[in-house]
């Protein structure tokens, strides 16, 4: 009974130092706020991921047209939009990084 | 050493709640270091947890009478290993492996994402929140470190349960009910942080996939302990707690299917987050189930006072997921829309309406019985008939859609192109329909209906790959340039000879009920003869028992000797042991039960059933198809690493 209380104690001892390190290792930090998400990092994540839609969908449609499920037809009345979309994306994630306060974006 | 499994317990449950009002404390003020210190409480949950795990373990393998828990489980002369499975075949000791796992992968999924520090530090509240229920359950209503004054010998454990799969069957349920609880957490996390892009889903993929890899894994064992172990020759009975397991699988598959339309198109952002909450509430409902005892199963523990406290827990967190969906849903809305009713994400649309559909009449059959004893006071049961029906309405055309969508094209598809298409899956399928007619098979229209929708999976499987070699040159390059497709399709032969299997040995198999034998006499069933030659005593180290010496032959040449028969535990009572032959010219098996009339004449209980290796076989063919489709891949984790930056920058 009274080793499984001194064992006890000391998890206990060691969890606290444990969840108290963040505030023993920077008792007075210069900053403690957690970063947030801007508009700017928002708008570019939406960005990021229209693009990556665009290229995966681009790459959907070749494979589908190389297995045969899309039509010569098909595949040439979809592929023009598709790589416009995909261009579109790129150009704009371009500007951003080009203008990172993102003042001159059209989209 | 019980003190000591208290004291960690305790301090699990301090640290969880501290995750809990800390975490969200910091999340909400934005606070650095408070935050870092909330996630540090969830990694040292996991070690006190660890330690009350240790704590438990070591009392069984040293048959510690002491702890209450122990005494009432097992006994001395169990066998190590079950004794050690004792750890889960009771209440207490399974609510503290959901915490423990829950622990464990809360800890790992905080870690592995901790770059995405906007997103996590709302998921490790959340995660915190899970376990505070479980702690707190843990240390003040159901403990396995209640002691006691320790009795001579224990009660024993379920002759049932002392089976090599129950060593290995509820810790996967564990793993796959409890792995919900992280993409539920990263769900919950992107609506509390208002971060709702597609982080949340690239991110819990493969937990997700994991989580749903050990619950189908899990039911598949659980499957086949049914079938040798309770010897009435099924696998599946429709059991409510069998049932417990199946939905939450069935949501997270439709999951699995309709996240790939967010990734792809953007669409579907509310339905994710409501399949993704289902999934998580259906697996809390079904550990509710268990628990309770509020059902009659041979899974269920008795009556217990958990089943407040657990439909407590499950309607905060429906009432909590529903309200953030709500809240939230500005930010959820579609940019794009379907563009045509065939195309792949249609069918997918399709496949995720049928999974949910059929996910719903089983909670209803599940809790009919539960709302009409407690709104009138009488049992009313939900039957076979009922969930067969289902079954066929909405298995049957699912198992038709796992061939049509893969030969259907992204965005639209033309009427040329799905004629070409369907051309030979549809010819292959109505040749093997007509044969299967002309050979007597239509004396189960759904078992008929089955095979050739098979007939016509298994052609558009076969021709996918097929032409996918055609287009990138080799098998390799074609399942490594796509491991999320291609490990889907070989899931998607695995269901397949599952449903095959299932329509094989339920729709055609044969009974031949008990028959009295004497030393010598035979009967025949199904083109086996069965000749009894003896009665044997066995003693085992908790056991003794007699098994029926049957030897099975076919076209007059002996194949095979099975020996069903009976054991004895002294503590724990009688158990059925049954003997299976598996046939590999049928892939099917002679499955024979015995029990001793007087002196050494039997009553033998014999039934075949076609195809049923089929079943245990799609279990392989599951668990290679999901790690194929869990694999590592570095154009996904070029893209998150991309999107943390993009969030960083």
């Amino acid at each position: 009974m009274t080793a499984a209380l001194v064992l006890g104690a000391l998890l206990a001892l060691l969890v606290v130092a444990f969840v108290a390190r963040p505030f023993l290792r920077e008792p007075a930090p210069r900053s403690d706020r957690l970063d947030e998400l801007g508009e700017e990092e928002r708008r570019r994540l939406e960005l990021v991921e229209e693009r990556d839609r665009a290229l995966a969908a681009l790459k959907e449609l070749e494979f589908d047209h190389r297995t045969g499920k899309v039509t010569d037809g098909d595949y040439r009345e979809q592929l023009g939009p598709m790589r416009r979309r995909a261009a579109e994306a790129l150009k704009a994630l371009d500007t951003r990084a080009q203008d990172p306060d993102g003042r001159t974006v059209r989209t | 050493m019980a003190a000591l499994g208290r004291a960690a317990l305790l301090l699990s449950f301090g640290l969880v709640l501290y995750a809990v009002v800390a975490g969200s404390y910091a999340a909400w003020r934005r606070r650095r270091r408070l935050a870092v210190s909330a996630q540090n409480a969830l990694f040292a949950a996991f070690g006190t947890t660890v330690v009350a795990a240790g704590v438990l373990l070591a009392a069984l393998a040293r048959r510690d009478f002491s702890f209450v828990y122990v005494s009432q489980h097992i006994s001395r002369k169990l066998p190590l290993g079950y004794a050690l499975s004792a750890f889960w075949s009771g209440q207490e000791g399974s609510l503290l492996l959901w915490l423990l796992i829950l622990t464990g992968y809360a800890a790992l999924a905080v870690w592995l994402n901790r770059r995405a520090r906007d997103l996590v530090v709302w998921v490790a509240p959340v995660l915190g929140a899970i376990a505070v229920f479980f702690s707190f359950m843990l240390c003040f209503v159901s403990s396995p470190f209640d002691t006691q004054p320790p009795p001579a010998d224990g009660a024993g454990m379920v002759p049932s349960l002392q089976n090599p799969y129950m060593l290995a069957h509820p810790p996967m349920l564990y793993l796959g009910y409890v792995g919900l609880a992280v993409p539920f957490a990263f769900a919950m996390g992107a609506l509390l942080s208002k971060q709702t892009d597609e982080r949340w889903i690239v991110v819990t993929r493969r937990w997700t996939l994991a989580a749903w890899t050990f619950l189908g894994v899990g039911q598949l064992l659980g499957a086949h302990w049914a079938y040798v172990e309770i010897g009435w020759g099924g696998y599946y009975a429709w059991d409510p707690v069998e049932n417990a397991a199946f939905m939450p699988w069935l949501a997270a598959t439709a999951f699995l299917h309709s996240v790939m339309i967010q990734e792809k198109r953007g669409m579907l952002k509310v339905w994710n987050m409501v399949l993704v909450a289902l999934a998580f509430n259906l697996s809390i409902f079904g550990t509710f189930l268990t628990r309770s005892g509020v059902i009659n199963s041979i899974h269920s523990f008795s009556q217990s006072p958990l089943g407040g406290w657990f439909l407590g827990f499950i309607i905060v967190a429906t009432v909590f997921s529903v309200a953030l969906i709500w809240l939230r849903l500005p930010l959820l809305r579609a940019r794009t829309r379907l563009e045509s009713l065939l195309s792949r994400e249609a069918t997918f649309l399709y496949n995720n309406l049928l999974l949910v559909a059929f996910c719903l009449t089983i909670l209803w059959g599940v809790v009919y019985p539960l709302l009409t004893q407690a709104v009138r006071g009488e049992t009313r049961s939900v039957s076979k008939p009922y969930y067969d029906f289902f079954l066929h309405s909405f298995g049957l055309p699912l198992l038709l859609l796992m061939g049509i969508g893969p030969l259907v094209a992204w965005r639209k598809a033309s009427a040329r192109s799905l004629g070409r298409m369907f051309l030979i899956p549809f010819a292959l399928a109505v040749v093997c329909g007509v044969t299967l007619l002309a050979l007597g098979f239509g004396s189960s229209p759904p078992g008929l209906l089955a095979y050739t929708f098979s007939a016509f999976v298994g052609a558009s499987i076969v021709l996918e790959f097929v032409r996918g070699r055609r287009a990138t040159g080799s098998f390799v390059r074609l399942v490594a340039r796509n491991r999320r497709r291609y490990g889907g399709y070989l899931v998607h032969v695995a269901v397949l000879l599952f449903a095959i299997g299932v329509a094989g040995s339920s729709a055609y198999q044969s009974i031949r009920e008990a028959q009295t034998l004497r030393p010598g006499q035979s009967l025949s069933v199904a083109g086996y003869t069965l000749t009894y030659r003896e009665l044997a005593r066995v003693q085992g180290a908790n056991y003794t028992g007699f098994r029926a010496v049957v030897d099975v032959s076919r076209g007059g040449s002996r194949i095979a000797t099975v020996t069903p028969g009976e054991n004895s535990y002294p503590i724990e009572g009688p158990a059925n042991e049954a003997s299976v032959y598996h046939d590999p010219r049928t892939l099917g098996d002679v499955f024979t039960t015995a029990q001793v009339v007087r002196g050494n004449v039997i009553d033998l209980k014999v039934l075949t059933k076609p195809l049923v290796n089929l079943i245990w076989a799609a279990g392989f063919i599951f668990v290679f198809g999901a790690l194929v489709a869990l694999w590592p891949d570095a154009v996904e984790q070029r893209r998150l690493t991309e999107r943390y930056a993009a969030a960083a920058a």
